[in-house]
């Protein structure tokens, strides 16, 4: 009896994106002939990527550079597919990112549907979002970073590390904190593994930028910088209404202007954060409501058990400190 | 002589994208994957050295098979294995296991008689390779 040729466990020299490349002659169909056509449209069809696009710029509001950026990634994919299909390898587009933005801009929500597109369109093998931020990267200890660092950088392979607050990996004031080391081992997954994970940075932009000069290595691996802009009170008049009618209340229409001016002032004072401070607006507008119908001792309509009435927000203590100037005491969200 | 243990190991060796499928099967069944290695592949050796920690939360195989990659150039001509474990109650046990490293020359075993009382004969295993110290048992050729 002969046993079939027996071919040695490949030893490979290293991992890297390049040897892998050369080492796998792309399998599937042979490419296409150089004068077909393929048609984008009906390969965007066929993705879902128009779903989550759609479900980005419905759920959302505002923040437009932002969605027309990810829509130009989402193209730059498709059509790097379709290049495929003609034998035409580039290299795979190195899609590591930074978010930067005020608090409650959406970065960490970006970030989760990011992951979600990347599945889509075929560029992340699972489409997971691993969230992390110092504590998870950095050890206490000699010794203690590196397999700390390495474990989350594996459990985000095959979809997306976001390290929120990046900028406290690195302190510059102490040579010897061990996020130096955190960083120099990122640096090394996100050149090698490009093809396993995507990693997105995100932090507010001034501490961004600093930290970003700081570590020069790291700025040149992100290939997108993504800034997120503030809300006008407009938008946030618009993403107060997506909130509650999420959570199935509506405003009176007296409510509208009150509203108004609790985000007006609200944005002028200390701590603002964005549509966060929107949301923690309608918790506590939900609070007053529900204590008003109780203390009223009336028996309550439909109606009466959606409606969000001006009263659930004057009362507030944004309406009583003063904006723009000295904080009066901790303003809460 | 070519050891074989563990699944598949009456095919030839896997190739690490066939590895990688068959990682990636443990991890979607919810098993823990662990790397091993050892220089001492007596079929009764239960213990061999880990590399690293078992891998916990893992979605995507590239992390498992990276770390493979790596006992293999830190341990060269020495056998590396990977397991997967169940932990559901009830099976709470190595649910696969194979090979996915082994040294270039494999001098096998040989069979060892012992007499005893009564013209009693006992069988024993004995590693050719073990006849070397620990570390320089398979040196390459
Ligand atoms: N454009 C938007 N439309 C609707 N809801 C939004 C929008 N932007 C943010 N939100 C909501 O605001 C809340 C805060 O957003 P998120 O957590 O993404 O902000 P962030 O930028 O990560 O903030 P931080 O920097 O403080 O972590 C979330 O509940 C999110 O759903
Ligand atoms: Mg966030």
């Amino acid at each position: 009896m002969t046993r079939p040729q027996h071919q040695p466990f490949r030893a490979q020299p290293a991992s890297s994106a390049a040897a892998r490349a050369e080492a796998q002659p792309p399998a599937g169909p042979p490419p296409l002939a150089p004068d077909a056509k393929v048609d984008l449209q009906a390969a965007r069809a066929e993705s879902g990527v128009e779903k989550v696009l759609t479900e980005l710029d419905t759920d959302l509001v505002g923040m437009v550079p932002v969605k027309a950026r990810i829509a130009e990634i989402a193209a730059l994919l498709l059509v790097d597919g379709q290049r495929a299909r003609f034998g035409l390898s580039g290299s795979t587009p190195g899609l590591h990112m930074s978010f930067t933005g005020s608090p409650g801009t959406g970065k960490t929500t970006v970030a989760l549907r990011m992951a979600e597109m990347l599945h889509r369109l075929g560029y992340s093998r699972r489409g997971h979002l691993v969230s992390v931020t110092r504590d998870d990267l950095v050890g206490q200890y000699v010794g203690h970073t590196a397999p700390k660092t390495k474990d989350a950088l594996k459990r985000a392979m095959g979809g997306v590390l976001f390290i929120d607050e990046a900028y406290y990996l690195f302190r510059a004031e102490n040579e010897r904190d061990y996020g130096q080391e955190a960083i120099e081992i990122l640096l090394q997954v996100m050149e090698e593994h490009r093809d396993d994970l995507v990693v997105i940075f995100a932090g507010y932009a001034d501490r961004m930028d600093q930290f970003f000069a700081a570590n020069p290595g790291l700025s040149s691996r992100v290939a997108h910088h993504i800034d997120f802009p503030d809300y006008s009170i407009d938008e946030l008049m618009a993403i107060g209404q997506l909130m509650v009618a999420r959570e199935g209340y509506r405003f009176a229409e007296s409510t509208l202007p009150v509203l108004r001016e609790y985000l007006s002032r609200r944005s002028r004072q200390p701590r603002f954060a964005n549509a966060r401070s929107v949301r923690n607006a309608l918790e506590r507008a939900r609070l007053r409501h529900a204590n008003r119908l109780l203390e009223s001792g009336l028996p309550v309509s439909r109606d009466d058990l959606m409606e969000l009435r001006p009263e659930d927000f004057l009362s507030s203590r944004v309406f009583t400190d003063p904006v723009d100037g000295t904080p009066a005491g901790p303003a809460t969200g | 002589m070519r050891l074989t243990q563990g699944a598949f190991s009456f095919l030839p060796d896997l190739t690490d994208e066939e590895i990688t499928a068959q990682v990636q099967y443990a991890l979607d069944k919810g098993w823990a994957v662990s790397v091993e290695y050892t220089d001492d592949p007596h079929p009764r050796n239960n213990y061999w050295e880990m590399w690293g920690l078992p891998l916990f939360d893992l979605a995507d195989a590239a992390g498992i098979v990276a770390e493979v990659v790596a006992c293999r150039r830190a341990h060269p001509e020495h056998y590396v294995r990977l397991n997967a474990f169940d932990s559901t109650l009830g099976r709470q046990t190595t649910a696969l296991s194979f090979l996915v490293g082994r040294p270039t020359v494999e001098p096998g075993f040989r069979l060892e008689r012992q007499e005893t009382t009564d013209r009693c004969i006992r069988y024993t295993l004995h590693s050719y390779a073990t006849d070397r110290p620990a570390g320089s048992r398979y040196a390459a050729p």
